[in-house]
């Protein structure tokens, strides 16, 4: 499923909704998922998941080419984490049967 | 450190978009649940200019109970994986995006 086929699957759904306005919509969620982890902040949507924002230290590199050592600057990296309800959904048959072991 | 919920996404679709607090919760509570349905069917889910969530099958291996040091074998599963795109790993790091990668 890409942004597009969203969009148009929540038009379909919603025919008093102009698709400008259900485009909107959907830029703005993310829009605003994107500026809170710009921010720093966390973004937690129970049930479906957490968005947050991890560091990740300096390092020394290395060109996989030419093995030289380059330096890696520190960096923020998002991170999701997928909630209770939804890691359910995704992994679900095998819970059902109970099948998950190593709880 | 601040945290960003529905109440906060359903507040910036009301003021951004112009419909009622009722619908703008509803609307994204469909845009989570379809992603979570496209996800429980195994199906990717691509959001350009902010990331792909896509399901991985995990084969089974054995693991160790840490504090008991028993081996317990884990069961074949399927996780969530979130790839966050170019565009919003430099937003995180305020930083401008690559041109032309809108994935």
């Amino acid at each position: 499923m890409t942004k597009s086929e969203l969009i148009a699957e929540l038009s379909a759904a919603n025919p008093h909704l102009l698709s400008r306005d259900v485009e909107l919509i959907v830029a703005t969620i993310f829009n605003e998922i994107t500026a809170a982890l710009s921010r720093g902040e966390r973004v937690e949507l129970r049930g479906f998941g957490a968005f947050t924002v991890k560091k990740r230290d300096a390092r020394t590199g290395r060109n996989p080419r030419t093995g030289e050592a380059v330096p890696v600057d520190e960096k923020a990296v998002p991170f999701f984490k997928a909630g209770k309800e939804l890691r359910e959904r995704v992994n679900k048959g095998k819970a059902a049967r109970g099948e998950v072991v190593a709880a | 450190m601040n945290t960003v919920t529905r109440a906060h996404l359903t507040e910036t679709i009301y003021t951004q978009v112009g419909l009622s607090r009722n619908e703008s919760a509803d609307l994204l509570e469909t845009v989570l649940e379809r992603m979570s349905s496209a996800l429980e069917s195994g199906e990717s889910v691509k959001i350009s200019g902010f990331g792909t969530f896509s399901v991985r099958q995990k084969g089974r291996r054995i693991g160790r109970n840490p504090k008991t040091g028993v081996e317990v074998p884990i069961l074949p599963r399927r996780v969530l994986v979130f790839r966050p795109s170019q565009v919003l790993k430099a937003h995180v790091n305020h930083m401008t995006p690559p041109a032309g990668d809108e994935e």
